[in-house]
Parts: C-alpha cells; structure tokens; sequence
C-alpha cells in the first residue's frame, strides 16, 4: 500500500534491523519466562501491569452488565411472579433447614468443646463471582470479582454449592485468579467417603478427566465412590465433596490402577462461587524428618496449584 | 520503471491512483487499545474457540502498514499487557507477538503488492507461527498439547483481514479530489 511517508532510504535509516530488535526482544522474552516459570520473581510486576489494565479490563466487562440490565428490564411480569412464587415456597422449605442447622451448629460446638476437639473452622467465607475464564486454552483458570482488597489470599480453596471448585492461585487487587481442579498436575488431597482411604486426586488438563494416581490395583476403590477433601494439606477444609469415581481400570501389567474421577462441582459452569480458608493456624507443625528415617520421602508435584 | 509506492495499490483496486496519508500516532495507539478490549471480552463456548486474536490482527496491519511507526517493540509490550490480562506465563505473548513484529516487518513489501484476500492467506500462516510459537512454550512448561480447535481463531483472523484492513484505512484516506466529481 503505498503511503505518504516521509521516511529516509533504507541506506540511511537509523536504528538496530528488524532481525537484532527481534533476537533482543526475544531473548528478553526467554528470560521473562524463565524469571517467572522457573523462579517465580516477577509476582510485583505482575501486579504493576494489572494496575495498569485494570480499567481496560472493567470496561471489557460493561457491554456484558449492560446487556443484561437490558434482559433483566424487559423480562415479561408473568415469568417474573412466577419466580417470585416459586421462590417463596424454596425460601419456605429452606428456612425450617437453616432453622434447625443454627441449632445443630451450637449442639455440634458444644459437643466439640466437651471433646475438647479443634474448633471447626467457622468461615471468614467470602462470595464471589466469576467473571471471565482464562482465554489460554491450555490452561484451566477463572477469574472472580474478589481480590486482595476483599482479603482474598493466594491459596485459598475455593467452592461452589455442590462441591470443590479449585484453589487461588493468584489475588490482584480487585480480581483474583482461580485455578480450576481440572487443571494439569494440580493436586488435592482426598478421601474416599465410604472407607477413608487416603489419596490424592490429580488435575489432568483440558478435556481429560481428574484421576487418583498411585493407588495400587487391589486398593478398595469402586466407581460410584464419593471424594471428599481430607484436609491434610492445610489448604481445603475437610469434608468438602470434590468428586465421584467414573471408572476404575486394574490392568495387572501396572503396578497401579488407572482410576478416573468426575468433578461434582460445576468446575466449568458455576457462576457463583465461595472462597474459603481452611484452618492452617491451628495445625501444629509438621515435624523434622531425621536422616536415618527410612520411609521413603513422598514427593508431591504440584500440589499448590502451580 | 515505475516506482514501487506508485504501484497498483491492492487494497483499493478501483481506485488505483489513491494514495493513503500517513495515520496519526493516536489513532494507531487507539485501534490497538480497542483490540486489546476485544481481546478482553468476556468470551465463552463456541465464540471462544472461534475468537480470532484482534490484537494480533491490528498489530500486524500496522507493522505492515506503517513499519516505522509499530515495529517489534510495541508488538512486544503489547505482548506483555496480554500476558497480564490472561494470567499467563510473563513472555509468552510477548515472544509471540514479537516474531510476528518481525515477520511483518520483513515482509510487508511482499505482502503489499497481494490483494486482500491473498493477503489474508499470508496473515493465517503468521497467526498460526504465533500460535505454534505460544504452543511451544506452554508444552516446555508442562502443559498438555491442545487439540486442533484452538487453530481456528487463525482461520477467523485471516477471514477477518480484509475488513480489518478497510476500517483500519478508512481515515487515512484522502479527500475526494475536486476532478473526481
């Protein structure tokens, strides 16, 4: 396209070719990946840079709002009183449960106190919404509207009404990240609610069911098995619903058995979701592990999310 | 011999002898700001997998257009903003972004002389180097290998070449000449 321009010859431009500004930036960008893959430095750049597009990302989000201020408005009066009804009568039925959880709550803290049990957590729980996904398609992430400001912290777990959805990765001021149980190497610690068995429920990536790994084939796993959080890790609470068994393979070639597991929460469809901390302050700290000790040492990949 | 910038102008085959007055600084920053608010879109479900990357569109047209102007760097920076509001790994647009700077800056007396649809066919082979480029880096840092579907934001970029072209152009044009009518 030819332009008015007012550029000299090439003979006589100044400046580094298209080439040595491309290995620079390059190599620039190698060493960003590294710096931040690797090692983890470039957290408080990060958040300078999200300051900056903070407003550029509030206003990607207004075409949306306003679209539905629009739906909402012209919804028709008759679907609205039907709502209007309909909820009454759920909020009727549910109040009698929330009644009788009150006073189930106080007898279980009494209970608790007379075994001189820890203290449950009773949640500092913080709502929020999801707002966008991640647009990486290889990696499963979510953003909500709470961030730092809401004390909202990296390493929170995060639930919807059914079950675990994931855990904090990342808490910007107003929004925070939250990486998705489904995604790669990302570990919880589950167990199996009909007999207890401990194990480790492990994120596979997109389009790839979440499995539990290194369980031998004779291990007493069905499918149908409900996964709760065992809350050894400090980061989820205990007793929180994460996933059902699909499908259990013993291949007796394998030292162990391949068992696939579907997330109960709406990992991918919530829209509401719950931010809660576990208990980490009440737990006593793990003790030191002495040379001659001779079990071998567990390694566990990935097990804060990333 | 003619003179190249005097050639047949591609993107304005029915009037061959236009010549484009060169774009303001600011409407080249704004275009690339309303990009990155598409970008930013809150997407999902087939729109997702169909969205073609704008950033990268209207990057390239300005490094086509206008090398001396948007080149590597900015490329680069934008790259880096992406990364942010993506909650990817720092670099990876970036990388992405720059060898896209480069390519276009080193074809874009090539590309030029193509019409538009031609040139699109150029634009889907360098959204798609982008994207093998974020691919490779993703598959270095462990993740899974993504299926053929996250291919056809390119395919939709390069559809949306020519249209992006002719808003991209539109105030650079010039007046219509008192001759004309």
């Amino acid at each position: 396209m030819p332009t008015l321009s007012y550029d000299s010859p090439p003979f006589f431009r100044r400046g580094p070719s298209p080439f040595a500004r491309f290995v620079f930036f390059g190599l620039l960008s190698l060493a960003l990946l590294f710096a931040d893959g690797r090692y983890g430095y470039l957290e408080n750049v990060r958040l300078g840079v999200a300051a900056v597009l903070g407003p550029l990302q509030r206003a990607a989000l207004l075409p949306g709002q306003a679209w539905d201020v629009v739906v909402t408005y012209f919804a028709s009066q008759t679907r609205l009183s039907a709502e209007n009804i309909q909820l009454k009568q759920q909020l009727l039925t549910q109040g009698t449960v929330v009644q009788s959880a009150r006073s189930l709550v106080q007898e279980n803290g009494r209970l608790r106190g007379l075994l001189k049990a820890h203290t449950r957590y009773v949640g500092n729980d913080i709502l929020a919404e999801v707002l966008y996904l991640g647009r990486d398609p290889f990696s499963q992430k979510v953003f909500v509207n709470k961030g730092s400001t809401d004390q909202v912290k990296a390493g929170q777990a995060v639930i919807d009404d059914v079950g675990v959805v994931g855990q904090v990765t990342r808490a910007y001021p107003a929004v925070s990240e939250v990486t998705l149980l489904t995604e790669k190497d990302h570990t919880i610690p589950v167990k199996v609610e009909r007999n207890g068995v401990r194990t480790l429920l492990v994120g596979a990536g997109t389009g790839h069911a979440p499995e539990l790994r290194f369980m031998s084939a004779n291990a007493d796993i069905q499918s149908g098995d409900v996964l709760v959080t065992s809350g050894l890790d400090g980061t989820y609470p205990p007793g929180l619903a994460v996933a059902v068994v699909a499908a259990v393979e013993r291949d007796s070639g394998l030292m162990f058995a391949r068992i696939t597991c579907r997330p109960l929460a709406g990992v991918d469809r919530s829209d509401q979701v719950l931010i809660v901390s576990a208990p980490l302050a009440g737990m006593p700290a793990r003790p030191e592990e002495t040379a001659d000790d001779d079990t071998p040492k567990r390694v566990v990949k990935g097990r804060r999310g990333r | 011999m003619a003179l190249p910038n005097i050639n047949l102008s591609p993107l304005t085959a029915t009037r061959p002898e236009e010549i484009l007055r060169p774009p303001k600084p600011w409407f080249v920053l704004l275009t690339l700001l309303i990009a990155m608010l598409m970008n930013l879109l809150p997407w999902s479900g087939v729109w997702l997998a169909l969205k073609p990357d704008f950033l990268a569109l209207v990057l390239l047209y300005w490094c086509i257009q206008q090398p001396q102007l948007v080149g590597v760097g900015t490329a680069w920076v934008c790259g880096l903003l992406m990364d942010v509001g993506q909650g990817a790994l720092f670099g990876q647009h970036a990388l992405a972004y720059a060898l896209l700077g480069f390519a276009a800056e080193y074809f874009h007396r090539r590309v030029l002389r193509f019409p538009l649809w031609q040139q699109a066919a150029h634009v889907a082979v360098l959204l798609v180097l982008c994207m093998l480029l974020v691919l490779l880096v993703r598959i270095a840092g462990g993740a899974a290998p993504a299926d053929w579907s996250n291919f056809l934001g390119a395919v939709s970029g390069a559809l949306l070449w020519p249209l992006t072209s002719i808003i991209l152009q539109w105030p650079q044009r010039p007046p219509p000449s008192p001759g004309e009518r």
